[in-house]
């Protein structure tokens, strides 16, 4: 069995290296997604790092692209790039940008303008299914992302074309960078939204990779049904002087917040 | 054949699709308005509705296209190139997806259906796009030829056509007699000549041609040139046909603002001034009528660009 804590710690500790390098990153949102993404790319998703456009693999958009650290650190851990390249991330003519870039292997698309993740989703999975291919589709997206109606039209055809092969994933951490989703722009009921658009909904913990992990496998939870993973989450995991506050949604750590976060995590060394 | 691009192409696609599994038409309602009814229903499979949605229709297109298909989205101009402007942008032309967008009824070919429904500002949005391929095909020949060079093209495309029947350029029985040969980024020289160049992309490009017929007939030699891909834009075709030129006239159902002249203008003015004239139409919410009558008002005519020609040469070319 993988140490699901040991990776998701590890990974925590180098996207705040890179960030607090770089001068620059969405450390809150980063945080709170880490461990959907461990649990998708250590426990659930087939790919190739060798080959990233292997036909067969299955797919993944991050539609919250701002939190493009935390997937940049898995794929050059399971091998996409080399680590080392993690330093240039938002430096002149890297390109690790600061949002999920097709130059980069194992993105499938660009995404970070919000909104637009689920609709591709859609695409493949009903690729797929026109197909005869067997991969799935999942689509992590946010939950102040949920605002923009695109979404909605996504969420319709997903359903629509009954694409049991979709799953999207909300990282349900109710902070949006000008405050509470509740006061920005009231989200819930949120799973009765999206039970009525024709989806099956379960609800969990977003920081429990295990569980996280069994969940994804499950799918679909109904045939002809496309899934919804509430995952609830806490901005800023991992770290408890940034968890829950807004302001660090694009706040970058000094070397002494670094250094608490590090000792926090139990991470002694980052070697990137 | 004098038919509507857009029938053209729903004509093309089909025949195309039959013997290529990979490609798929996605429609926001609008498969009535494309013309593309036969085809939904004779190739279910590789038809795919989305319903009055054209962002989510863009994006559908790019997963098809990352999922290994070849996705063509047709409906009405107006809305793909300003509504789904974002997702052309980061999820066609940023993600470097393989997806055309058809445009139809572009231009003012909604008439009196207002400025909801025109879409006069598509060649300035697509052509700012980096990545983006961006085309006006002249008429059905062309446009036929057009989609069959678009199956064997990877990349986005965005494609404007128009609602009428148009007449032939092309063709055996079009205007100037020759084949609809087409290559992305080309342009094709219709009339060769040393006082005027008439550039025109799109369906007007018939009304430039008839126009050097007339200013031949009185004795004042022309080029006109077709240019069907704005971007990338076949540079060297304008640059090479103004040298010879003393004036040069723009012709295009598009705003002034943006498009095809403003291309021309900012070549030509970096690298060889000449004399010019765009005729478009003026940024502004458009007069009440049909697209002929809305033509004739803003002077889209073939006589305006005898006149204005005429009128530059008085001025004086470029000698």
């Amino acid at each position: 069995m993988k140490d699901f804590s040991l990776i998701a710690r590890t990974r925590r500790a180098e996207l705040l290296t890179m960030i607090h390098r770089a001068g620059t990153g969405h450390t809150g949102g980063a945080l709170s997604s880490v461990d959907i993404l461990v649990a998708l790319y250590y426990g659930v998703l087939s790919y190739r790092p060798d080959e990233p456009r292997w036909p067969e693999r299955d797919r993944f958009i991050l539609s919250k692209g701002h939190s493009v650290e935390g997937l940049l650190c898995i794929l050059a851990d399971v091998g996409f790039f080399p680590k080392s390249e993690l330093n240039t991330f938002s430096q002149y003519q890297s390109r690790l940008i600061g949002h999920p870039s097709v130059k980069v292997p194992g993105i499938e698309i660009c995404s970070g303008a919000l909104g637009h993740g689920l609709s591709a989703g859609v695409g493949m999975a009903l690729g797929a299914k026109r197909m005869g291919k067997s991969w799935i589709t999942f689509v992590l997206m946010g939950d102040g992302e949920q605002a923009e109606g695109s979404i909605w039209e996504g969420a319709m055809a997903a359903a629509h074309y009954q694409l049991d092969n979709l799953v999207a994933i909300i990282d349900r951490n109710h902070l949006q960078i000008s405050g509470d989703t509740e006061s920005v722009m009231s989200l819930e009921n949120l799973a009765e939204k999206w039970i009525s658009f024709g989806w099956v909904v379960k609800e969990c913990n977003g920081h429990d990779v295990v569980r996280l992990v069994e969940q994804f496998e499950s799918c679909p939870l109904q045939t002809g049904k496309p899934t919804l993973v509430i995952a609830h989450t806490i901005k800023g995991k991992g770290v408890n002087s940034m968890e829950n506050i807004a302001k660090w949604h694009h706040g970058v750590p000094d070397a002494n917040q670094l250094r608490q976060a590090l000792d926090e995590l139990g991470i002694k060394e980052v070697d990137l | 054949m004098s038919i509507p691009c857009r029938q053209a192409f729903s004509e093309k696609i089909l025949e195309l699709a039959q013997t290529d599994e990979s490609i798929v038409v996605l429609c926001s309602d609008s498969r009535g308005s494309v013309t593309l009814g036969k085809y939904a229903s004779e190739l279910p499979e590789q038809f795919v509705e989305v319903g009055i949605a054209e962002q989510n229709c863009i994006g559908i297109a790019a997963g098809l296209s990352n999922a290994g298909m070849k996705p063509f989205v047709a409906g009405p101009a107006c809305f793909y190139s300003m509504r789904s402007a974002e997702q052309v942008k980061v999820d066609l032309a940023y993600s470097n997806s393989n997806v055309k967008v058809i445009g139809i009824s572009g231009g003012v070919s909604y008439g009196a259906l207002g400025t909801s429904h025109h879409s006069l500002q598509d060649i300035a949005t697509m052509t700012a796009i980096p990545n983006l391929t961006v085309i006006l095909p002249a008429d059905a020949w062309q446009t036929k030829a057009m989609t069959e060079a678009l199956t064997r093209h990877e990349g986005p495309v965005y494609v404007r056509m128009g609602r009428g029947a148009v007449p032939d350029v092309y063709g055996p029985d079009g205007m100037t007699g020759l084949s609809p040969e087409f290559a992305i980024g080309e342009a094709i020289e219709l009339m060769t000549g040393q006082d005027v160049l008439i550039t025109a992309t799109g369906e007007t490009v018939s009304l430039a041609y008839q126009a050097g017929l007339r200013l031949a007939e009185e004795g004042l030699s022309t080029t006109v040139l077709d240019l069907p891909t704005l971007m990338p834009l076949d540079e060297k075709a304008i640059l090479g046909a103004s040298t010879r030129c003393k004036v040069v006239i723009s012709v295009e159902e598009h705003s002034m603002n943006g498009g095809l002249g403003s291309l021309v203008a900012s070549l030509l003015c970096e690298n060889m001034p000449r004399p010019m004239k765009k005729i478009a139409f003026p940024n502004e919410n458009l007069v009440t009528g049909t697209s002929s009558q809305v033509f004739q008002h803003y002077g889209l005519t073939v006589e305006n660009i005898v006149s204005q020609a005429r009128l530059l040469l008085e001025r004086g070319g470029t000698k």
